[in-house]
């Protein structure tokens, strides 16, 4: 870099135009070369850029969190393929608008202690037009429990006669107590009374699937859009995978009436929330989720916010294996007398729709007539540390211990994952002096470990299966494989051993009661929250049904008001 | 020549299997598996789902199973996506990443050409103190940075211009394309814009330059004749690596917009432990990388005949 | 320093001295090594020498602050969440929270009104019955409503139409907020009748609070009403109410420390083979040089997730050693080749041949040949893969696989700011320009030790 050339301007201006010449050809290539991609890569498809809602053509635009996984109903475990099953395909019984139960598939039914019958309606018909009968729901229920299938909801039919031998292997798939009587009528034979078996005819599982589609599909069951079967209110019509999955209209279901937009079409997979909003903002997607950091933003631009309980409860959790300090009644008391649910809440989520947690029982639980938590109010612990300091002496006096080992709290990558563990971390050095080692891994590996009970305190939740209060009731019994902190307390396996098999709505709302009871004053765990989410609707859709059982969000009653 | 490409394909593949017995080994020693779930299932449950997908053979045997549906082609079924082979996953969304990333190459290459350029011709005047500027912050910011500010850029656009004229996320059409694949060319544009800048100004000293001006040739012709031709060398030098950074690192953009590519089910497959899609992933990407590498070593031959291919 | 002595060369007496001549030779040219030389010329380098500045205050910062800055980079205090720097300081004290039991203090009998005083702890309020209401439904707006416009954020619904009081404890800030309540039928759905009330809370702390966080001395006396200030926070805080400073301060450990260690580590072990590999040459060097091609060839990302995963990181560990260890493993092989490439073209050099011709030790060629002519390549490839390995770290915590919390990371950090990008964005500010000054200063300062230790190699990576 020592001599500097003469930059004659002459050759600088022609050398100028040369580029210029240069970056015009190059911007018709890229443009031709952008046409030529999007070609190739097969996806030029020109219904991508509607808007989130086009009147006109009854198209709703929504956005998806995420692919769904498995839309074989027999298989199905997760959210979001419930949402598109709850859609696309219908049981025997479903949730109406307020979430009562109202007829699906079967017209009325008949549900005893050892039975269940369902009398399907005549008119209920497959997206190809042949009629949905018993049959079906026989194939789908063998599927579901054959240990072939290996699926991971089979444990939800065990009620049914020879379910649970057929799943170990012990019994041949035909030997299920389930039968069709005729095309329209569906019996079922019980082996213990399952008071809510009607609440639980609309989970995924029980679905219908027939025989023939499903054996001409190859084990490609649910794998495409022209690899299933329909008989809800919608059709899948196009499915790119990881990219758009479009709804519409199913001219053969029985209720069509009802449905009153012409597709739903979920055209962006993605769980970034700002994308989401960002997609909102541009009138591109008709809902999208708030988080706290565009809640303001929401409310100057005046967008209609709506709030949903989610119905699931997140609570930390104690392992109650031998060795560990936590098995000290005094420790987990001095740990739940400084967790304040309040501040979790207000302070740190800072999301309405999130409700503090008191009790393993979220609110919306039914009791006798109210609400259960209406009827059974738990008691609120308050926060206070003089007491916590004092039942951590004691817990030190019992154990033996100068000062506490390490706590080890586990986390996952969540994504309130980071900033709750840091709270509790921090809390519980402040007020307790306790040093938590925070271990944060994937979610399977979370997992590895909460089962091989490497840990003090972890962060879980439960999404409730049906809605009963047994769902949570029995997660602490000994014998629950998802009591995962091995829970042991002979009086609560007692209780639920009642719930379970008790009839009397009574005694069985009494039963739950206790067991909140002995939840609170015993804990294996500590309630932090009830989650909620913070949504916008654009204001033109209207008859968005969020519900806590069954599948959420339910657009099949959406209707379009305005242009 | 043939020997040579022959050889270079043999170790190829050896690389492909040292990959794959890489990846079978990583994988395997993570805690963890990816039947486990929410709800815990009962133990015949697990045993059927470890029936089904083959976990219940010891690990060595899995190995020597997994190494021959490999050689076949066969990368097996998902774990998550149950129902689809990692096969169609990748037919599906490696051509998603791939266009991505063609696109942000050909940005960044003649970005980088063009802007070097000026740069060069009006060195330390306006234009060059202005984009050296820009370059600065094109090698310097993270890219998820850059992500969410190109998204948040386009809604603002958008707002101000009062329809939608760029799609803020998704896929699928050509107006799809164009952000998210300058956001993720940013970084190797200004790269190479910085090396094209500081190989224009040598040659700008060089002798046949002053050479081509004594002889005097048209300015026009010195200048892409002589002095761009031979400044483009050192920029194609480092394109190859390039390529296979850009096609494998576009998780941030793919995620930021909402892009169907390999590389957000790499990362999820990752988090969800899915061995099959993990294995897939890493197998393919890396054949792809090392078909690279030989295919740019090959072409060297061609284009540079001072190196001589063994 | 092998010099001949022209002193001794015969017939010198013959001539007159040229004392004055040698001595302006002497004082023109005075004899440089290698490494002065490479001194001179990077201290020409403006931008070099900046960058190196630059770098040096980075590593100050890094070490020293936190011995000045003495503020706990994981003391959260909630009253203070997201602070942009230079927020209002001033805070009242109020008494300990207590759960209300419905009584009301203040005046008032029509409407929606206060119970209490309004401050941040919590906003208590009571409203008329509607005749005809099964349930109310509150919301809550930071801007005054406005006919047939959404009324803001939901905040909560009672449970039955007697419930007339609500207490509103989420997330008060000192602003004006304007809440609504809105009757709703037995159907659920509004009812026209709605009541308005537009508060201002007062920004409080409880006197324990303002004690525990040492924000008076001890010795004065703390009273309910008494202002205090809280404490400074010149970066302002983070979404826990830490503070940014202090957390920039750790964090720089963090990204610095995998920024400088894992290229160090790489590069020394990628020297050491690709030394090894050239010394021995032959079939061991076809062996050794093979592998590092299969080690390059892994995808360098998708095997950096693996590795970390699959190292794992324990409880209370930050995840820097997985990090590291990944990094190096496969990072090694560029040196590796580089050096080996060296080393090659060096061993054939004219100059080690004459050396060797001369009689020097095979340790003397070393060190005074091998050594300093591949170290500037040694010591650029070092300088550039800093920035490197910093966006590596950066990129793994955007996909939440970072440094294990509570340790601070400026790329975690960053990340962490993302989300609150438009209303907080000193959150994310911050750390993207940390990160960016010191990939652009390792970056320059590359750049400049490349012109200054070998001139040929400028232009070419």
């Amino acid at each position: 870099m020592t001599d500097r050339p003469a930059n004659d301007d002459g050759f600088n201006r022609s050398a100028g135009r040369q580029l210029l010449l240069i970056a015009v050809v190059s911007v018709i290539g890229i443009v031709l070369l952008m046409l030529g991609l999007s070609w190739a890569s097969g996806l030029a498809g020109g219904t991508r850029v509607s808007k989130g809602i086009d009147a006109a053509t009854g198209t709703v635009t929504l956005a998806l969190a995420d692919e769904p996984p498995q839309l074989d109903s027999t298989r199905s475990t997760d959210t979001i393929s419930s949402m598109v099953l709850g859609h696309v395909t219908e049981g025997l019984i479903r949730n109406g608008e307020g979430g009562e139960l109202t007829p699906g598939v079967a017209e009325r039914w008949k549900i005893t202690d050892t039975s269940a019958t369902f009398w399907l309606r005549a008119d209920a018909r497959w997206s190809d037009g042949k009629p949905v009968t018993a049959h079906d729901f026989v194939f789908a229920w063998r599927k579901a429990v054959d240990p072939k299938t290996a699926s991971e909801y089979a444990t939800i039919l065990f009620a049914i006669k020879n379910a649970e031998a057929i799943n170990k292997g012990r019994a041949p798939i035909s030997s299920l107590g389930v039968q069709a009587l005729g095309d329209n009528v569906l019996r079922v034979e019980l082996v213990r009374p399952v008071p809510y078996f009607a609440k639980l005819m609309v989970f995924s599982t029980f679905r219908p699937i027939r025989e023939d589609f499903f054996n001409a599909t190859a084990g490609r069951y649910g794998a495409d859009a022209d690899m299933l079967l329909y008989n809800g209110p919608f059709t899948i019509t196009r499915w790119v995978h990881g990219a758009q999955l479009r709804m519409e209209k199913n001219p053969y279901y029985w209720d069509k009436d009802r449905v009153k937009v012409k597709v739903l079409d979920f055209a962006y997979f993605s769980s970034d929330p700002n994308a989401l909003i960002n997609l909102y903002k541009d009138g591109k997607i008709a809902v999208a989720g708030l988080n706290q950091e565009n809640l303001n933003e929401a409310l100057v631009k005046r967008w209609p916010i709506n709030r949903f309980q989610r119905g699931a409860v997140f609570y930390m959790e104690f392992n109650h294996r031998k060795d560990r300090p936590t098995t000290n009644l005094h420790l987990r008391r001095a740990i739940q007398l400084v967790i304040d649910p309040d501040e979790v809440v207000y302070r740190v989520i800072k999301l309405p729709g999130n409700l503090p947690g008191r009790s393993l029982f979220p609110v919306w639980l039914d009791g006798n007539q109210g609400k259960f938590r209406e009827e059974y109010p738990a008691t609120q612990v308050l926060p206070n540390a003089v007491e916590a300091r004092r039942q951590l002496a004691l817990a030190k006096k019992e154990l033996g211990l100068e000062t506490l080992p390490p706590l080890t709290l586990l986390s996952d990558d969540g994504a309130l994952g980071d900033k709750m563990t840091e709270y509790f971390q921090e809390t519980l050095r402040r007020e307790l002096g306790l040093t938590i080692r925070i271990d944060k891994q994937i979610f399977k590996q979370r997992l590895a470990k909460m089962s091989a009970g490497d840990f003090d305190l972890v962060l879980g939740g439960w999404n409730p299966d049906y809605p009963d209060p047994l769902t949570f009731a029995d997660l602490f019994a000994s014998w629950n494989s998802n009591n995962r902190g091995r829970y042991n307390n002979p009086r609560l396996d007692q209780l639920v051993a009642v719930a379970q098999t008790s009839t009397d709505v009574q005694t069985r709302m009494d039963t739950f009661g206790e067991i909140q009871r002995i939840l609170i004053e015993d804990p294996p765990m500590v309630p932090i929250y009830e989650p909620g989410v913070v949504y916008v609707v654009d204001p033109r859709l209207q008859g968005v049904v969020r519900r806590v059982a069954g599948f959420d969000p339910d657009y099949t009653n959406v209707s379009i008001v305005g242009k | 020549m043939w020997r040579y490409t022959i050889k270079r394909l043999i170790q190829g593949v050896v690389t492909v299997w040292f990959i794959a017995t890489a990846t079978f080994l990583a994988m395997h020693a993570v805690p963890g598996d990816p039947m486990s779930g929410d709800r815990a299932v009962t133990p015949e449950i697990r045993k059927n789902l470890e029936a089904k997908y083959g976990l219940d053979k010891p690990l060595a045997q899995q190995y020597v199973i997994y190494l021959g549906n490999l050689a076949r082609g066969d990368f097996g079924i998902s774990f998550t996506q149950q129902n689809r082979e990692v096969n169609d996953i990748i037919r599906e969304h490696f051509p998603v990443s791939a266009t991505l990333g063609i696109l942000a190459i050909v940005f960044a290459s003649l970005g980088g050409i063009l802007w070097g350029a000026l740069t060069a011709l009006y060195r330390n005047k306006l234009p060059d103190i202005l984009i050296m500027f820009f370059v600065i912050l094109g090698i310097s910011v993270p890219s998820f940075v850059f992500a969410a500010l190109g998204q948040l850029a386009l809604v603002k656009l958008n707002d101000f211009l009062g329809f939608s004229l760029l799609p803020v996320a998704g896929w699928g059409t050509v107006s799809h394309m164009l952000v998210p694949s300058l956001v993720l060319g940013l970084g190797t544009m200004a790269y190479l814009t910085r090396l094209m800048r500081s190989s224009m100004l040598e040659i700008i000293n060089s002798d046949y330059l002053r050479t081509a001006k004594a002889k005097g040739l048209p300015a026009t012709r010195i200048f892409t004749r002589h002095q761009l031709r031979n400044a483009i060398l050192p920029v194609v030098t480092v394109l190859g690596p390039s390529i296979a950074g850009i096609t494998t690192g576009s998780f941030v953009v793919e995620s930021v917009f909402a892009i169907p590519g390999l590389g957000r089910y790499f990362v999820q497959a990752v988090q969800q432990l899915d061995y099959t899609v993990i294995m897939g992933t890493t197998v393919f990407f890396g054949s792809f990388l090392v078909l690279m590498v030989i295919l740019v070593d090959l072409l060297y031959g061609f284009i540079d005949p001072r190196v001589r291919l063994e | 320093m092998v010099s001949s002595n022209p002193q001794t060369e015969p017939g010198l007496d013959d001539f007159a001295p040229l004392a004055v001549e040698q001595r302006r030779q002497q004082l023109s040219r005075p004899s440089l090594s290698y490494w002065q030389d490479a001194w001179i010329r990077l201290k020409a380098n403006r931008r070099a020498i900046v960058s190196l500045y630059i770098v040096i205050a980075l590593l100050l910062f890094t070490l020293l602050g936190p011995l000045v800055w003495r503020v706990d980079p994981s003391a959260q205090d909630l009253d203070q969440v997201s602070r942009a720097p230079g927020a209002e300081r001033m805070v009242t004290l109020a008494a300990p929270y207590r759960p209300w039991n419905g009584e009301t203090v203040l005046p008032g009998s029509r409407d929606l009104r206060l119970a209490y005083p309004a401050n941040t702890q919590a906003v208590r309020m009571i409203w008329d019955p509607v005749p005809g209401a099964s349930a109310y439904r509150i919301y809550r707006d930071i801007v005054p409503a406005l006919a047939g416009e959404p009324l803001g954020l939901p905040i909560a619904q009672t449970l039955t139409g007697t419930e007339t009081r609500y207490e509103d404890r989420l997330d008060l800030r000192a602003e004006t907020y304007f809440y609504t309540v809105v009757a709703l039928d037995a159907a659920g759905a509004e009812m026209g009748s709605r009541q308005a009330l537009s508060v201002t809370p007062v920004a409080v702390i409880t006197v324990a609070e303002a004690r525990s966080r040492g924000l008076a001395p001890p010795s004065e006396p703390l009273n309910v009403g008494d202002k205090v200030r809280f404490k400074l926070h010149p970066l302002g805080t983070d979404y826990l109410g830490r503070d940014m400073l202090a957390r920039l301060m750790h964090g720089a450990r963090v990204s610095l420390f995998i920024g400088i260690v894992a290229p160090l580590l790489f590069v020394s072990f990628g020297v050491a083979y690709g030394s090894m590999a050239g010394f021995l040459g032959g079939r061991v060097d076809q062996i050794m040089m093979r592998f590092a091609d299969f080690v390059i060839a892994l995808p360098f990302l998708l095997f950096m997730i693996l590795f970390k995963i699959a190292f794992g990181i324990g409880p209370g560990q930050s995840g820097i050693l997985p990090m590291i260890v990944a990094l190096v493993m496969l990072s090694w092989p560029g040196t590796a080749r580089l050096v080996r490439g060296q080393i090659l073209q060096v061993r054939e050099e004219g100059y080690v041949s004459a050396a060797r011709l001369l009689g020097a030790r095979t340790n003397y060629l070393v060190m005074r040949h091998m050594i300093p002519n591949t170290l500037g390549v040694i010591l650029v490839t070092l300088t550039f893969a800093v920035p490197s390995a910093i966006f590596t770290e950066a990129f793994l915590s955007f996909i939440g696989m970072g440094v294990a919390p509570p340790t601070p990371s400026w790329g975690g950090m960053s990340n962490e700011g993302i989300k609150s990008m438009l209303i907080h964005p000193h959150e994310l500010l911050f750390p993207a320009i940390l990160i960016s000054i010191t990939v652009l200063a390792f970056n320059l300062l590359g750049d400049g030790l490349r012109d200054a230790l070998d001139a040929k190699m400028r232009s070419r990576e």
